[in-house]
C-alpha cells in the first residue's frame, strides 16, 4: 500500500501529502514574530481576535496553520495552550493541521500537550548536540507529531550546498536508522536566504537551496522540504512589485526541485505567468546566479519598477560622486562622520543664509532616517550615528548661524524637556529618546537625572516647552511621575507628558497616572515610536484627535485592567506562611562559611571581568532584543548588532586601556536563621542580633502541592537548632562613568556616550557575577568543587541564589538600607542611596547571597492588604509609609 | 505459545462481548459490590463493575469463561474505569493498581484454563483502557471553550499506574478503547510506550475509537481518516472502533478505515441501538448477518461485541468468522 510513504497529517480532518499531491500552504499569520497585529492581540488578551486571524487564514486557503508564541512580554506555553485549547472548539479552524513553531523547548511541549490530531513541529535541529535532538525527537515521536528538522548544526546555520546536505544528511541518518523515526515524518528546512544582498557570498543562496533540496528529496527518501519563502525578497523590503516576483519566481523553481511545503504569506505573491518578462529575468538571474551583475541589474530595475529611491543603495566610495545633497544624506542614513563637515561648508557657501543648509540639506537627509527607522528599516544605534553626524554637521553651522541672525524664528519642531525624576540615576534610555527626538528637529532641554519635580515645572514654564518627558528605572520612580501629574494638575499647568523607563508600562500610565492630569499622557517605552507621539502632541491639526484617541485607549485599558485584576486569586497571608516552601535543613545541611565578616575590595582590574560579561542585554539597552551570539545571526538586525558590538568592543579596549572606570565592592557573610518570615543576622559570635531582613510572601493561589514563597524559607529556622547562614554584597563600576561620558557629550558625540554607561552597567553585573562566584568558591566554599562555563554561569547554573532587592524576589528598596547599614558600604566603598533608594554611582549591583542548592529565584507577585499591614509592623512604619513603599505589589 | 501476529496473518480473531451486560444479570446490591473489603467504604459504589473483580471475582471470571467457552480468542479485562481519573467518582484512586492487577490476573487465570484444554487455540487478555470520563481537547464548559477539565499531563499519570498494574497482573495485549477525544487516547499511548520502553519489554497495542453518530466523526470531531492520521505514530497490532453504533451502522466506516491503514484491524459494535428503556434487543442471530457483511467485504482481523452482546452474540460471530479469510495488509 502506497499510505507508507506519504505525510499524513490531522486535524479534524486528514491532510495527505503525497508525491502527487501539490505545493503545501502553511498559513504564516498566526505567529507573534512574524505579525505585529498577532502579537497585539495576544499581548492585549484578545484571543478572540486572534482566533479570527487563524479563521481567516484556513478559509483563505491555508493548508495547515503555523502557531508561534515567541515574544519575552508573554508567557508562551501559557499562550500556546490557550489558544490551541480556543481553536480546538472552532472546527471550521481545527479541521487543518497544527504546525507548533517555537524555538523554546517548553512551548513545544505545551503545545503537542493540546492538539488531539497530526501536528508539526518547527523546529529541532543539531545546534545544541546530538545528545538534545535525540532527546526531542524521541518526545516529538511519543507525542506522534511529524517535525521540522532545520539544516542547523553545533557549527551553525548551513549556508551552503555542502552544508546543507550534510546536517540534513546526518539527522536524517539519527532520525531513521538511530530512532525509528518514520521518514515521511521528517520535513527538512534547508535555510532560505535572502539574495541580491550585494555581498558576494549571498549569491548562490537561492541556488544553493534548489540543489540541496534536489539533493534531500533524491537521497533522503520520503523525507520532505519546507521553508521560509519571504526571507528570500529580504533587500527588497518596501518594493512589493519586486517582492512578489521574487517570491514566486523563487517558489517556481524551488517546487521544480522538490520542495513540497512551505510558510508563504499568499498576499504577497505574484502569480509566475503574469510576471512580466523582463522583471521575470531580471529576478531569475539573481536566483539562479545566472550573471557576475545579476544584483546590480535587479537593483537597478528595482528602482524603475517603483520608483522608489529613498533608499538608494550605493557602493564603496562611489557615493562620493554622487550631488552634494545626495552626499550629505548618505553621509547621515550611514552615519557616516568622515566628510559631513566639508559637505556642510560646500552647502553654507552655495546657499544665502547657513541656516538654509539646516533647513534643506540636513533635514532632507534626516527624514530620510526617520522614514526609514519609522518603516523598520534602520535601528536605533543606526539612528543615533546619524544624529552624531547631524549634531557635528550643526555645529559646524551654528556660528556662521549665531552671526547671522537676523531674525528670531526657531525652525524647530518644538521643545521637550526631559528628565530623570528624583531618586533616580538611571538616563541610558531618556539620552537615547532624547538623541532621536533630537535629530528629527526637536529642541530638547535636558535637566539630567535626580531632577525635582519643582525644577522640571519651573523650567518647563520658563523654557515655554510643548511636552515633559520623565524617565525612571526604579519603582519608586513611578510614584514620583504620579506626583508630579498631581502637582501639574493642581498648579493647572496643561503641558503633555511623556512616560518612559523600564519599569513605567501602559498599565501604569493608564492606571496611575492618566486619572491624576488634565493634559495628555502617554506612555513610550520605544525610542522609535517617540518622535510620532510627539509631533502628534504638538501638531495643532493632530493633536485633538490623537489625544482623543489615546484617551479612549487608556480609559477602555484602564477598565478592563481594573477588572482583570480581580480574577487572579490570592490567599489569607497566614494560608500563605503554612504553606511555605519546605527545605529539610538536616539533609541539606548549612555549609559553615570559611570566613564569616565584612570583607571590602577596593579595586580590581576590570580585565578581570570581561569574560563574564553577559552580552544579551547590552544589545537589548540599544533596543535590539536577542540572545548574544544568536543575534549575529538573527535576519533583521544581525548586521546592525554586529556593527554595534565592534563599536562596544572599541569602547571597552578604550576603557581597559585608559582605566576610566574604577570597580569596587563589598560583601559579607553572617550567621542568620529566619524567624517567620524574617532573616535574623547575627554578630560572629552569635550573641545578638545585629540586623533584620524582611522578605515578602507570595500569596497568590498556588496549585496543589506548589508553595507559596518567600527568601525566608531558603535560611533554616531559628527553633530548628540548626546553624545557617546568609550574605550581603554591593558592587560598583560606575566610578568615572559620569565624568567620561560627559566627556563624550561635551564633543556632542551622544552615541559614544551612552555606549559608555551601557558598558558601565554591564561591568556592575559581570563584577556581581564574578563575585558570587567567588564567594561560592572560596570565601563561603559551599560550592569549592563547581566548574561552570561563562555560558552557564550567566545562565545561572550554580547552587544559589543572588537576590537583588527592588526586583522580583523581593522588590521592597527598604532592603537596601538595612544592607546598606550592616555593610556600611558608604564608608566603605562610596555607593550612596538616593532618597527613593537608588544607588549612585548608577552602575551598581547589591543583594543578598542564598547558599542553599535549594534556593531559587521567584517573582514574589501581588500581596494583599494583611500582609502589608504585618509588614509595617515588622518594618516599624506607618502603612501609609509601607504602602508607598511597596506600592507596585499590593492588590 | 504462538504469536499473535503470526495468527493475525491467518484467521481472523474473535474478542469477547461486553462484560456490563453480563454483570447485569447478577443483580448485585449495594452490599454485594461493598463484599468485606469494602464494608465501611464512605460512599455509594453500587455500579461500580470493575470493582467487582475485588468483591466478586468469581462472577467475574464465570463471564470471562462463558466468552471463552463460545470461541473468543481474546478476552477483555473488567478494567475499563479502572484509573484514578474514573474511580474519583467512588473515591477509591488509591486502589486503581489493585483492580487493575486483580482483574488481569482473573482474566488470565480463565484464558490459561482454556489454553490447556486446547493449546492449538491460543486465547489472550487484552487489558482494557478506557477513555476516562473527561475530555482533554473539549471543555464542559458551554461558556468556556478554552477550560478543560483534565490535562495531558493527568491523563498520562493516569493511564500509565493502570498500565503498569495491567502488565504486573500478565496481560498479552494492552487495548485502548471506546476513544471519543484522541487526545486522550494519544496521552495513554505516549503512557504505554514510555512504559513498555522503561520495562524494555514489548507489547501488542489496539486502540478501538468511538464514532458517536451518523456524522461519521469521534465525539472530539475528527474523521475516520484524521483518527487514523493522530494515532498511527507507534507500531499498533490493530486500530478498529467499537460502540456507540449498531453493526449496520458501523459498517462504512469500517470500510473506509481499513483502507487507509495498514495496522490489522478490529471492530465490536453494539447489539444495535439501545430501545427506550436503555436495553439492546438486537438477537444473536441478527447480528450474525450483520457481521458476515463485515467478514465478506473483507474490512476486519478482529471482531467482537461491545455493549448488549452476549456470549450467545459471539458464538454466532465465532461461527462465522471461521468460514471467511482474513483482510490482507500486505
Amino acid at each position: 500500500m502506497a499510505i507508507q510513504n506519504n505525510l499524513i497529517l490531522s486535524g479534524l480532518e486528514p491532510l495527505i501529502v503525497s508525491e502527487q499531491s501539490n505545493f503545501v500552504n502553511v498559513g504564516e499569520r498566526t505567529n507573534v514574530t512574524g505579525s505585529k497585529k498577532f502579537l497585539r492581540l495576544i499581548e492585549q488578551d484578545k484571543f478572540s481576535e486572534a482566533l479570527e486571524v487563524a479563521r481567516d487564514q484556513v478559509e483563505g486557503g491555508a493548508q495547515i496553520i503555523d502557531i508561534n508564541m515567541d515574544e519575552g512580554m508573554i508567557d508562551g506555553a501559557e499562550a500556546m495552550t490557550k489558544f490551541l485549547n480556543l481553536i480546538a472548539s472552532e472546527p471550521d479552524i481545527s479541521r487543518v493541521p497544527i504546525m507548533i513553531d517555537s524555538s523554546k523547548w517548553d512551548i513545544i511541549e505545551a503545545g503537542l500537550k493540546t492538539v488531539q490530531g497530526k501536528c508539526i513541529v518547527n523546529s529541532i535541529s543539531l545546534k545544541e548536540g546530538e545528545k538534545e535532538f535525540v532527546a526531542h525527537a524521541k518526545l516529538v515521536k511519543r507525542y506522534g507529531a511529524a517535525v521540522i528538522v532545520m539544516a542547523f548544526d553545533e557549527s551553525g546555520q548551513a549556508d551552503n550546498y555542502n552544508r546543507r546536505i550534510e546536517i540534513c544528511k546526518r539527522s536524517y541518518d539519527i532520525l531513521v536508522n538511530e530512532l525509528n523515526f518514520k521518514p515521511q515524518d521528517i520535513i527538512f528546512d534547508p535555510n532560505i536566504f535572502p539574495v541580491a544582498t550585494g555581498m558576494e557570498e549571498h549569491r548562490k543562496n537561492a541556488l544553493d537551496f534548489f540543489q540541496a533540496t534536489k539533493w534531500i528529496r533524491t537521497n533522503l527518501p520520503y523525507a520532505s522540504v519546507s521553508g521560509g519563502v519571504s526571507n528570500v525578497s529580504f533587500s527588497f523590503r518596501g518594493n512589493n512589485t519586486v517582492r512578489e516576483a521574487m517570491h514566486s519566481a523563487f517558489l517556481y523553481h524551488a517546487i521544480k526541485h522538490g520542495m513540497n511545503m512551505g510558510i508563504v504569506n499568499p498576499n504577497m505573491l505574484e502569480i509566475y505567468d503574469e510576471i512580466p518578462k523582463d522583471l521575470l529575468e531580471h529576478v531569475e538571474d539573481v536566483l539562479l546566479n545566472r550573471r557576475d551583475d545579476a544584483t546590480e541589474r535587479l537593483l537597478d530595475f528595482a528602482e524603475s519598477v517603483v520608483g522608489d529611491k529613498k533608499a538608494k543603495k550605493s557602493v564603496n566610495k562611489e557615493w562620493r560622486n554622487l550631488e552634494l545633497r545626495e552626499r550629505i544624506s548618505y553621509s547621515l542614513v550611514n552615519g557616516k562622520d568622515e566628510f559631513i563637515v566639508d559637505d556642510v561648508e560646500l552647502a553654507r557657501l552655495s546657499v544665502e543664509r547657513p541656516i538654509m543648509v539646516i533647513e534643506g540639506h540636513l533635514m532632507s537627509g534626516m527624514n530620510i532616517v526617520g522614514d526609514l527607522f519609522g518603516e523598520g528599516k534602520m535601528f536605533l544605534p543606526q539612528v543615533v550615528k546619524s544624529a552624531r553626524v547631524m549634531k557635528k554637521a550643526v555645529a559646524h553651522l551654528l556660528p556662521y548661524i549665531e552671526a547671522s541672525k537676523t531674525d528670531g524664528s526657531s525652525n524647530s519642531a518644538g521643545k521637550i524637556l526631559m528628565a530623570t525624576v528624583k531618586g533616580d540615576v538611571h538616563d541610558i534610555g531618556k539620552n537615547i529618546v532624547g538623541v532621536v527626538l533630537a535629530c528629527n528637529n526637536f529642541e530638547i532641554i535636558d535637566l539630567g537625572v535626580m531632577v525635582p519635580p519643582e525644577k522640571i515645572i519651573k523650567t518647563a514654564i520658563e523654557e515655554g516647552v510643548d511636552i515633559i518627558g520623565l524617565s525612571g528605572l526604579i519603582t519608586p520612580s513611578l510614584d514620583e511621575m504620579v506626583f508630579l501629574a498631581k502637582e501639574l494638575k493642581r498648579l493647572n499647568i496643561n503641558i503633555p507628558l511623556l512616560i518612559g523607563g523600564a519599569t513605567t508600562s501602559k498599565a501604569h500610565t493608564a492606571v496611575k497616572i492618566f486619572p491624576e492630569i488634565n493634559s495628555p499622557v502617554v506612555h513610550v517605552n520605544d525610542a522609535s515610536r517617540a518622535v510620532g507621539v510627539a509631533s502628534s502632541l504638538i501638531n495643532k491639526d493632530l493633536k485633538e484627535d490623537y489625544w482623543n484617541g489615546i484617551k479612549k485607549d487608556y480609559t477602555d485599558f484602564r477598565e478592563r485592567f481594573l477588572s482583570k485584576k480581580s480574577e487572579k486569586r490570592y490567599v489569607d497571608y497566614s494560608a500563605s506562611k503554612n504553606n511555605n516552601f519546605q527545605i529539610d535543613f538536616n539533609q541539606f545541611a548549612p555549609v559553615k562559611p570559611n570566613k564569616l565578616g565584612i570583607e571590602i575590595i577596593q579595586e580590581i582590574s576590570l580585565e578581570t571581568l570581561v569574560p563574564y560579561i553577559d552580552w544579551s542585554p547590552f544589545f537589548n539597552t540599544w533596543g535590539l532584543h536577542g540572545k548574544y551570539p544568536d543575534i549575529f545571526d538573527y535576519e533583521l538586525t544581525g548586521k546592525q548588532a554586529k556593527e554595534l558590538f565592534e563599536d562596544g568592543q572599541i569602547m571597552l579596549k578604550k576603557i581597559l586601556k585608559e582605566k576610566s572606570l574604577t570597580a569596587k565592592a563589598i560583601f559579607g557573610l553572617f550567621p542568620a536563621n529566619s524567624v517567620g518570615d524574617d532573616i535574623e543576622v547575627y554578630n560572629l559570635e552569635k550573641t545578638e542580633t545585629i540586623a533584620k531582613f524582611l522578605t515578602l510572601r507570595q500569596q497568590l493561589k498556588k496549585k496543589q502541592g506548589e508553595p507559596n514563597m518567600a527568601l525566608s524559607d531558603f535560611i533554616a529556622p531559628k527553633d530548628s537548632g540548626i546553624e545557617d547562614y546568609i550574605g550581603c554584597f554591593c558592587v560598583s563600576t560606575g566610578f568615572g562613568s559620569d565624568e567620561l561620558s560627559k566627556e563624550y557629550e561635551d564633543k556632542i558625540d551622544d552615541y559614544s556616550s551612552i555606549m559608555v554607561k551601557a558598558l558601565a552597567d554591564r561591568f556592575a553585573e559581570a563584577y556581581a557575577e564574578y563575585l558570587h562566584k567567588h564567594v561560592r568558591l572560596e570565601r563561603w566554599g559551599y560550592s569549592s568543587n563547581e566548574k561552570l562555563s561563562n555560558k552557564e554561569l550567566i545562565q545561572e547554573s550554580y547552587k544559589g541564589i543572588r537576590p537583588a532587592p527592588g526586583y522580583p524576589a523581593c522588590p521592597d528598596h527598604l532592603e537596601k538600607s538595612t544592607i546598606w547599614d550592616l555593610l556600611k558600604v558608604e564608608e566603605s566603598i562610596g555607593v550612596k542611596l538616593t532618597e527613593s533608594l537608588a544607588m549612585w554611582p548608577a552602575s551598581s549591583v547589591s543583594g543578598y547571597y542564598f547558599g542553599s542548592e535549594k534556593a531559587k529565584y521567584f517573582g514574589l507577585g501581588n500581596i494583599n492588604q494583611d500582609q502589608l499591614e504585618d509588614y509595617a509592623l515588622r518594618r516599624n512604619i506607618t502603612i501609609e509609609k509601607a504602602k508607598k513603599w511597596l506600592e507596585p505589589n499590593l492588590n | 505459545m504462538q504469536n499473535i501476529i503470526e495468527i493475525l496473518s491467518k484467521k481472523i480473531l474473535v474478542l469477547d462481548g461486553a462484560m456490563g451486560t453480563m454483570i447485569q444479570q447478577y443483580k448485585f446490591s449495594e452490599s454485594d459490590y461493598r463484599g468485606d473489603r469494602f464494608k465501611d467504604h464512605p460512599s455509594s459504589v453500587q455500579g461500580n463493575n470493575d470493582l467487582l473483580s475485588l468483591t466478586q471475582p468469581e462472577a467475574i471470571k464465570t463471564i470471562h469463561e462463558k466468552y471463552l467457552e463460545v470461541g473468543a480468542d481474546i478476552i477483555e479485562t473488567n478494567t475499563f474505569s479502572s484509573t484514578s481519573i474514573g474511580m474519583a467518582d467512588y473515591n477509591m484512586e488509591s486502589i486503581v493498581y489493585d483492580l487493575n492487577y486483580e482483574s488481569a490476573k482473573i482474566a488470565k487465570e480463565a484464558a490459561n484454563k482454556y489454553n490447556l484444554i486446547d493449546p492449538s487455540k491460543p486465547r489472550f487478555v487484552a487489558g482494557s483502557i478506557g477513555p476516562t470520563n473527561r475530555t482533554a481537547s473539549m471543555s464542559p464548559k458551554v461558556n468556556d471553550p478554552g477550560y478543560r477539565a483534565v490535562t495531558f499531563d493527568d491523563l498520562v499519570t493516569a493511564y500509565s499506574e493502570q498500565t503498569n498494574a495491567l502488565i504486573d497482573g500478565g496481560v498479552d495485549i494492552l487495548l485502548v478503547e471506546t476513544i471519543f477525544d484522541t487526545l486522550n487516547a494519544k496521552a495513554a499511548l505516549f503512557a504505554i510506550d514510555l512504559i513498555l520502553n522503561e520495562r524494555k519489554i514489548s507489547l501488542p497495542i489496539m486502540v478501538s475509537g468511538t464514532i458517536t453518530d451518523a456524522s461519521g466523526r469521534t465525539l472530539s470531531g475528527q474523521t475516520v481518516e484524521a483518527f487514523v492520521a493522530s494515532l498511527s505514530h507507534i507500531p499498533l497490532l490493530s486500530i478498529g472502533f467499537n460502540c456507540a453504533l449498531g453493526a449496520d451502522l458501523l459498517l462504512p466506516y469500517m470500510k473506509r478505515l481499513s483502507k487507509v491503514t495498514e495496522f490489522y484491524t478490529s471492530a465490536h459494535p453494539n447489539a444495535g441501538l439501545p430501545n427506550a428503556f436503555g436495553e439492546y434487543d438486537q438477537s444473536a442471530e441478527e447480528m450474525r448477518v450483520l457481521i458476515k457483511e463485515y467478514l465478506e467485504s473483507e474490512c476486519v482481523n478482529i471482531i467482537g461485541g461491545c455493549c448488549g452482546t452476549t456470549p450467545d452474540h459471539i458464538k454466532l460471530i465465532a461461527e462465522e468468522a471461521k468460514n471467511f479469510s482474513p483482510r490482507n495488509i500486505t
